[in-house]
């Protein structure tokens, strides 16, 4: 699976589209000859126009594993060239011209042998796999998160994975239906953080992520725990500050930047 | 405008090489900083790609493509370590 030489441009076919927010829609698409793909990893689609232009832009995958399908959660950009086409026009059948799988370093795979990437991690000697692993995303920037935990999930890996999500209302909230198994996947918590809107009887009022809020989710920073942060430029720089404020060590920081908030 | 990180780069840059060059640990002219591309602060524009070190801002790369040609400036990156 994987590796970077298997990288290419390939074309993929629509299979299923739905809405899976009010400003974002899931999209599963089958890419000829995808040699699977590592939680965490993104792709790139290319989209031209019939007078030749064409465009480029990075969608993580939520999905992980072998076989042609990948997963993609698309949030519209209202100024976009592209995510206003794959949200409002893309339909069920269309394709599209697929490069992937890219990007070999904000990836998580299970049963990780304590080997190079541990010791790169400042893990030293103790196995990666010992170690818990706090994956922190807001908004859109949980997708490459829930290829983690579906991959977690699938390998019935008992490392020990917390998820801190930020979103804005419970509208917003990605993949709702991978999350809600926590309930059956003791090594799997999940703590959701509303900034604009809460479920009603919610006992948090609705409020910006604050540095007492990571502080009171995450592992804390002596479980030395391998760190996974995903989200807009701002949320991630803000939030990786507070982690090495609390005493985490930055190199098991791994982050993941999309550029503006959505 | 907004940076991403050097994540952002595997797309273009696995056209040119066999390894995933964002797991690569690169050497900073500026500072001597040396870790993996991935970390890297990255400005997407006009005309082209701005690469700087995450610890001195210094510019390590620039990456400007057209429809048939990619120009590389890698002049601020002094060494690269790859795993075999």
């Amino acid at each position: 699976m994987s590796g970077a030489s298997d990288t290419a441009w390939r074309v993929g076919t629509v299979v299923e589209a739905h809405p899976e927010t009010p400003s974002a829609r899931r999209i599963i698409i089958d890419v000829d000859g995808w040699p699977g793909n590592i939680a965490g990893q993104h792709l790139d689609v290319r989209l031209t126009a019939p007078d030749g232009y064409s465009a480029t832009r990075s969608y993580s995958i939520a999905s992980a594993g072998p076989g042609s399908r990948v997963d993609l959660a698309v949030d519209k950009l209202p100024d976009g060239e592209v995510s206003p086409f794959l949200v409002d026009d893309l339909m069920v059948g269309d394709m599209l011209e697929i490069h992937g799988p890219l990007g070999g370093w904000f990836v998580w795979e299970p049963d990780a042998a304590p080997d190079a990437a541990a010791e790169r991690d400042g893990g030293g000697s103790v196995a990666a796999s010992a170690r818990p692993v706090q994956l922190i995303g807001g908004g859109s920037g949980v997708v490459p998160l829930v290829a983690m935990i579906r991959s977690h999930v699938a390998a019935d890996d008992s490392t020990p994975f917390r998820l801190l999500y930020s979103v804005r209302t419970p509208d917003d909230v990605f993949f709702s239906d991978v999350l809600a198994d926590d309930g059956g996947m003791p090594a799997l918590r999940v703590d959701l953080i509303y900034t604009r809107r809460a479920p009603d009887g919610w006992p948090v009022t609705p409020a910006r992520i604050t540095r007492e809020v990571v502080e009171s989710s995450v592992f804390p920073a002596s479980d030395n725990p391998r760190v996974y942060l995903c989200g807009s430029t701002t949320f991630v720089e803000t939030v990786a500050e507070w982690l090495v404020d609390l005493g985490h060590d930055p190199r098991s920081i791994r982050t993941e930047r999309f550029g503006g908030t959505s | 405008m907004t940076h991403l990180d050097g994540n952002s780069l595997a797309g273009v840059l696995s056209e040119l090489f066999r390894f995933d060059p964002t797991t690569a640990s690169a050497r900073c002219a500026g500072c001597g900083a040396i870790d993996v591309l991935a970390r890297a602060m990255v400005w997407e524009g006009t005309p082209g790609t701005v690469v700087r070190c995450a610890s001195c801002d210094n510019v390590l790369a620039t990456i400007v493509e057209s429809d048939d040609k990619l120009w590389l400036n890698f002049s601020g990156i002094t060494a690269v370590e790859v795993r075999r």
